[in-house]
């Protein structure tokens, strides 16, 4: 039972990142009905931008401070959201009006070009290295279960941006705008949506997330490198399809559910070589079930 | 695009092939290890080709393919080897790969191929990971640490024999009258149903057709390089292969033989630059996408507006 518990709490906070990372993908996918795959490559500039700007805020608010750690997430939230919207500016928008196919092979050459760079001696290079360590950790006992006060920071950041989430694309004007191109973008535009802004805006909202998931998962990891976001990108990217791609509580959803069954299916022994197969799986049997996705709506072709 | 006297060519192509084989001992080994590689470039991308131009899906998990049939019929070479001269069973092996390829293809490609453009991606793209993680995780392939001791069997006959025949067959089967259903499907998918195309079936058959292709690729690469790790066969290889159909544009034969042969000379003649290598690689992919999203090589204005 102990054991039960405590891999429920591991799987939620490493759920909590998937889902904010699905959620830039569902989201794009939502205006512009693409995968990004370059997603998971602005993760990892997220964290390596936490990586640079830490010492340098350090100075400024002091070791372990938790207002310097806002700090880092804002910045880096700032840096990725900026070059979200210019990778969008200058890969995706000259391809708007190209087949599917197009935009989705692009992307994996952007996805391409920024994890090669990155690889690159003279940008990060390939070797892994050490993220600092941004908050103190605390162990939290509970009987016989511990848990980390960074999985508690964590999941708690997760709700809150989920919050904001919820309450920028419901409650806003920015959020009805953003469901509306969503719905039908030339009927948005003929209402007067500014389309390409609302884009825009998207992908910086999505990179920002990103950019977070990124700081979040760097704290976690034994290191940053170049390759980083792939696994955790590839896994969110399951887990927004999983959900229903293009649906926000779906990848909510499916990113608690992966990040449960990853944590579960690794502790067991044996079972833990085939994570990603598993989660794989899981995708394809639910695919095949339902098409859309756990929460997504079965859409009807019309000629 | 009728092609005449198409089978004079197979045969012609095939007795070259062996012709041009018989003289291998007096090449510079490197570059007939080149050349090998560029005809299996040429069977993996014009079965890809299959699939992603001719029948418009998108396949992103053919290097799953390729290591199914490698690693089967390596395995065969290897186990046929302690009875008999392993020469006899190559042909064999080669096709056993190639037909345990396409089963692997039907089991995927039945569920699969009901879902569309994305969500076909990346449903090959995970099938494609758990070929390479099956492969990492079982122990009569030699696991994570790769499958040693295969026999060095592949010759430049043999691979361009085969490169012959993929191109004949598929060639032959888009122009037949049964062929004219992937383009249909390619087109215009409810046009094409409503017309009385069943379109899942064609797109599992030509599913099936480029696992095999990519099946036998598979076993001659197996035996040309004589070692296999599943890291090879990871979702970049499939990329590679992706690329190359793109580059020759989609559902453009010629083009596609021409770009397999290029992008597999590339990394070669880049040997000097081999840092900004794989950086070069994927700017080419995004400016060809924005400035040439046909392919390189296509040249007819009519269709090229289509698209």
């Amino acid at each position: 039972m102990d054991w039960f518990l405590q891999q429920t709490i591991n799987g939620l906070g490493l759920g909590a990142i998937y889902a904010l990372i699905a959620l830039g993908y569902t989201m794009v996918y939502g205006v512009l009905r693409f995968i990004n795959f370059a997603h998971s490559d602005v993760l990892m500039l997220g964290a390596f931008t936490g990586f640079y700007i830490a010492p340098r805020i350090e100075k400024i608010f002091g070791h372990q401070s938790v207002l310097g750690m806002i700090m880092v997430f804002i910045l880096a939230a700032v840096v990725c959201a900026c070059l979200g919207m210019l990778i969008e500016r200058l890969a995706y928008r000259p391809l708007r009006n190209r087949p599917k196919l197009t935009v989705l092979i692009t992307a994996i050459g952007v996805s391409l070009l920024i994890e090669f760079t990155a690889q690159h001696e003279k940008v990060f290079g390939a070797a892994p290295q050490p993220f600092p360590s941004l908050l103190k950790e605390h162990a939290i006992r509970f009987g016989n279960i511990v848990i980390s006060s960074n999985d508690v920071v964590m999941v708690g950041i997760t709700v809150v941006l989920l919050a904001g989430m919820w309450w920028i694309v419901q409650r806003t004007r920015i959020g009805t705008a953003m469901r509306a191109v969503s719905h039908n973008q030339q009927a948005a535009l003929l209402m007067g949506v500014p389309v390409n802004l609302i884009i825009s805006f998207t992908f910086g909202l999505g990179s920002a997330l990103a950019a977070i998931a990124g700081l979040l998962y760097a704290i976690k990891a034994p290191g940053i490198e170049p390759l980083m976001g792939v696994q955790p990108g590839l896994r969110a990217f399951i887990a927004a399809v999983l959900g229903g791609i293009g649906n926000l509580p779906g990848a909510v959803l499916g990113g608690v559910l992966l990040g449960l069954l990853e944590t579960f299916a690794g502790g067991i022994p044996g079972l833990s070589n085939y994570r990603d197969a598993i989660a794989f799986g899981i995708l394809i049997l639910i695919l095949l079930v339902k098409p859309a996705g756990l929460l997504g709506r079965a859409t009807i072709e019309k000629v | 695009m009728q092609f005449p006297g198409a089978k004079r060519w197979l045969l012609v192509g095939i007795a070259l092939a062996i012709l041009v084989s018989y003289f291998t001992p007096h090449f510079n080994r490197y570059y007939l290890g080149v050349v090998i590689d560029v005809g299996i470039a040429i069977i993996l991308a014009t079965s890809l080709n299959l699939i992603n131009g001719h029948t418009g899906q998108f396949s992103l998990g053919h290097a799953g393919f390729m290591a199914v049939g490698g690693y089967f019929a390596a395995w065969i070479s290897i186990t046929a080897g302690a009875f008999a001269s392993a020469v006899w069973f190559f042909p064999l092996a080669l096709i056993a790969g190639g037909l345990l390829a396409a089963f692997v293809g039907l089991l995927v490609g039945v569920p699969s191929l009901r879902l569309r453009g994305d969500y076909l991606a990346i449903v090959t793209l995970g099938f494609g990971e758990i070929i390479r993680v099956v492969a990492q995780n079982t122990e009569a392939v030699g696991a994570a640490s790769g499958m040693k001791g295969i026999p060095k069997l592949t010759t430049l006959g043999w691979t361009f024999g085969c490169a012959a025949i993929t191109i004949y067959a598929i060639t032959a089967l888009v122009n037949s009258t049964y062929g004219r259903g992937f383009i249909a499907v390619h087109d215009d998918e409810i046009a094409a149903e409503s017309n009385g195309v069943d379109t899942t079936r064609t797109k599992v058959t030509a599913f099936v057709t480029g696992a095999f292709f990519a099946g036998i690729a598979g076993g001659l690469y197996a035996h040309h390089k004589q070692f296999l790790s599943p890291t090879g066969f990871d979702w970049l290889k499939s990329i590679d292969i992706v690329v190359m159909v793109i580059l020759g544009g989609m559902g453009r034969t010629v083009g596609v033989i021409a770009a397999a042969i290029l992008l597999t000379l590339m990394p070669e003649f880049l040997r000097d630059f081999s840092d900004y290598r794989m950086i070069l690689y994927a700017l080419l992919i995004i400016l060809l996408m924005l400035l040439r999203p046909a392919g390189l090589f296509a040249f007819n204005f009519k269709r090229r507006k289509k698209a």
